[in-house]
């Protein structure tokens, strides 16, 4: 990120002079950011609502899959290595659809990067979202920030300290829930609940939702600014990635400085003389929950919250003047207003938001693809190595595989098995005697893969290849869904 | 020199340098927050703990042991005791069961085999091969021939007394060496070998002088058509699956030398549910016949 140089308006870091030793670790400053209405605010609260709605209620939505298989709408089954999310289900060997997820998610980041920066930090991000629901119940116990100044500096009495007791009561409780709605996500909703109120859930649900609670409490009630600032490296990664093409909250300098009380700059106007908007009322200063002063130019520690924006805007109607003094504006237009030039319209569409956006979409569909046209049974076929090729007492040729059928439903099902491309060979399951032309009949117990050791063998004269591709083929009885897959006969 | 007493400013951030500087590079004076420094303290006193909680310190003789007394030897000896115990209830069933009932219940059956499967590729596979494959002298277990019997029984059998082994129940009978104890002479031998190569291979020659010497001396075995008897463990003769080979120059080793392979018994070894384990799984490779 550029930082713009501004003339003597960050004030160099304390010990000044003389020969006072530099502090090489900092002190943490407590911020007290103050409430603020507006635009950006209320798109926050939304936001807020809904994710944090979706969170905690969503494991008790309920989606019916048949008797024998869990009724819960998104369900992490870790013991059966199942994942269900509503009308989808995905058993491990399709783990490539989280990798998919994790594709999306990060295209989805940069694409929001290439648009307005680290607009998910100040929107979206878990952190800001439970830091924010942690302020507002700061503020509704300890006042806004002046209160809370004023209490800061004072000593404790019988009142503060009846307020900081309910704010952390709250906070913990938060945090709590928090945590176990968490662990909601890993069993049957109801149930654990249940088992939870009587003690009776298994230890590591008890221990997830402690470490949750510990860690939400801790990052959202102390570490907040500190998390984005000095733990998470997407500040640093969507440094690299970001251009200067991208919104990022911005003080406009040319329209505000000089900045001076609003009767100074009356004065000013009025004997034609240059006067900034700024009123240099501290506001977005106050606002900003990691304690920018975004005057100063683009800081690391800007989250793109626009709060600042909100603030600014109701200083700015209130003193009649334009709003817009700060908002979200590109690093080129910065640029070009230092160089007396006209700002430019922001440009959303772009090669790199278009690329972004088409690889997001082709991820998608690929997936979408990938889920629609998969079927309801799987088979796999693994010849067996050693020995590759059996000579049986007759002379025939025996080849052995492993057949493992993969049956999803949650009902029992029949399958044929059958040989195609080797008409001479007989297919027959270990242990079960029947195998001919037209196959063997397999029952697959619901929701589970089934593991046959299956024999081919080819009579004496067939004078075979050492390989002739060959083809398992699985046919349900009833819908008559077919799967093949391909191997190879092994013969001398 | 590092300059501590003038601060230096950077014009361009605004921030105080460090007084640090390399070939005109400056370092920036920003601090990284006093409780991020705190977690680092913390956790190499964190770190010390292991020193003495866990072998560490390697010195001649050996590491300290460490106050929990833990060793990688003894995680595996506590891993081992827990799957021993996890398998438990299915060994006690193994143990209960007869093999023709362990073959009938498709889970234990399956749990056999895997079970078998392992125990196999400890004790067997040095000779039998890692799947059962075999090799010259070595019966393939995979295939349908055996000689002394593949039923579930016959094959307990085999594996617990072994074969020629010292076991007084463990299979007894050799192949005499027909030529080296001059039984039989060369033109003999060539003779019979002729003869029982044409009873697995197509051939118009005339074996009638072979087949002679074979009816006088190898039916008690064999049998008067070849085709063996597992109590004695005498091959079945007209099949294509040869132990020590079956080409002419084979036939006239073996019937030259004689044959007796040896397999261990195992009875004494290995403990009942495994020699169970070890018939399932053997007896799924190719048995039956
Ligand atoms: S400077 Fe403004 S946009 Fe940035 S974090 Fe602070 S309040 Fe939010
Ligand atoms: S809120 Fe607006 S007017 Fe007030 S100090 Fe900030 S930029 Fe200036």
């Amino acid at each position: 990120m550029s930082a713009i140089p501004q003339s003597g308006d960050k004030k160099p870091a304390p010990a000044a002079s003389g020969s006072e030793e530099f502090a090489l670790y900092e002190s943490r400053k407590q911020i007290y950011p103050q409430s603020v209405s507006g635009r950006f605010r209320n798109i926050k609260w939304i936001l807020l609502a809904v994710g944090m709605a979706v969170y905690y209620f969503l494991p008790f939505a309920r989606w019916s899959r048949g008797p024998d298989l869990p009724s819960q709408a998104v369900l992490v089954d870790l013991t059966n290595g199942r994942f269900y999310f509503f009308g989808i289900e995905i058993w491990p060997q399709e783990v490539y659809y989280f990798t998919g997820l994790l594709i999306l998610a990060a295209f989805t980041l940069f694409l929001m990067n290439a648009v307005a920066g680290r607009i998910w930090c100040g929107y979206l991000c878990p952190q800001t979202v439970w830091t924010d629901l942690f302020l507002l119940i700061e503020r509704w116990t300890q006042g806004d920030r002046r209160d809370r100044l004023k209490k800061a500096k004072q000593p404790w009495t019988l009142e503060t300290i009846a307020e900081a007791i309910l704010k952390h009561s709250l906070w913990l409780m938060i945090a709590w829930w928090t945590g176990g709605a968490w662990v909601l996500y890993f069993a049957d909703a109801p149930t654990l609940v249940k088992q939870l109120a009587t003690f009776q859930a298994p230890t590591t649900a008890y221990v997830w939702i402690i470490i949750l609670t510990s860690t939400t409490y801790l990052l959202a009630g102390f570490a907040r600014e500190q998390v984005c600032l000095y733990m998470c490296p997407w500040p640093r990664i969507q440094a690299a990635l970001t251009d200067e093409y991208a919104l990022n909250v911005t003080y406009r300098v040319d329209r505000g400085e000089p900045r001076g009380s609003v009767k100074k700059a009356k004065v000013l106007r009025e004997a034609g003389k240059p006067a900034g908007d700024c009123v240099d009322c501290n506001q977005c200063v106050a606002v900003c929950p990691t304690g920018v002063d975004i005057r100063n130019g683009l800081d690391m520690g800007c989250i793109q919250c626009g709060l600042c924006i909100d603030a600014c805007d109701n200083v700015m109607r209130k003193i009649n003047r334009p709003t817009g003094l700060i908002g979200y504006d590109t690093d080129i237009n910065v640029q070009r207003r230092a160089e007396g030039l006209p700002a430019l319209k922001a440009r959303i569409v772009r090669p790199r938001t278009i690329i972004y956006v088409v690889l997001i979409l082709a991820v998608a569909s690929a997936m979408g693809f990938k889920l629609a046209t998969r079927g309801s049974l799987g088979v796999d076929v693994m010849h067996d190595r050693n020995p590759i090729f059996i000579n049986l007492s007759d002379g025939s040729v025996r080849n052995v595989y492993t057949v493992r059928i993969l049956n999803p439903k949650g009902y029992e099902r029949e399958f044929n098995l059958s040989l195609a491309g080797l008409p001479q060979a007989r297919l027959s399951v270990m242990d079960e005697p029947v195998g001919g032309p037209a196959g063997v009949p397999i029952v697959a117990p619901p929701n589970q893969t089934l593991e046959l050791r299956v024999t081919v063998t080819a009579p004496p004269d067939a004078h075979l290849p050492q390989s002739t591709p060959i083809q398992m083929v699985l046919t349900d009885a009833k819908t008559g869904e077919t799967v093949k897959k391909n191997d190879y006969f092994k013969a001398p | 020199m590092v300059d501590h007493t003038h601060q230096d400013i950077d014009a361009a951030t605004g921030t105080a340098t460090t007084g640090h500087e390399w070939d005109g590079i400056k370092e920036l004076n920003t601090p990284l927050p006093k409780w991020w420094l705190y977690v680092l303290y913390a956790t190499m006193v964190w770190a010390v703990g292991y020193w003495f909680l866990y072998p560490a310190i390697p010195l001649p003789g050996g590491a300290t042991p460490g106050i929990l007394g833990w060793s990688s030897r003894g995680a595996v000896t506590i891993d081992l005791k827990e799957l021993q115990a996890q398998r438990a209830p299915m060994v006690a069933q193994l143990n209960k069961d007869s093999l023709q009932q362990i073959a009938a219940d498709p889970k234990l059956a399956q749990f056999a085999r895997a079970y078998g499967h392992s125990a196999f590729g400890v004790n067997c596979a040095p000779c039998h091969g890692s799947n059962g494959q075999g090799s010259k002298g070595y019966p393939n277990l995979t295939a349908d021939r055996w000689l002394w019997g593949g039923t579930l029984d016959e094959i307990s059998a085999t594996i617990t007394h072994g074969a020629r082994y010292g076991d007084p129940d463990g299979h007894q009978g050799d192949m005499p060496a027909w030529g080296a104890s001059g039984i039989l002479n060369k033109q003999q031998i060539d003779d019979v070998a002729n003869y029982v190569y044409s009873l697995s291979h197509k051939t118009t020659a005339d074996v009638s002088a072979g087949k002679k010497v074979f009816m006088d001396n190898c039916t008690p075995c064999h049998g008067e058509n070849a085709k063996g008897n597992i109590q004695m463990g005498a091959p079945n003769l007209t099949t294509k699956i040869w132990l020590y080979g079956g080409d002419k120059a084979d036939l006239i080793q073996t019937i030259t030398n004689g044959r007796g392979g040896h397999m261990p018994a195992w009875g004494s070894k290995l403990d009942p549910a495994t020699i169970k384990a070890l018939t399932v799984y053997v007896h799924s490779l190719g048995g039956g016949q």
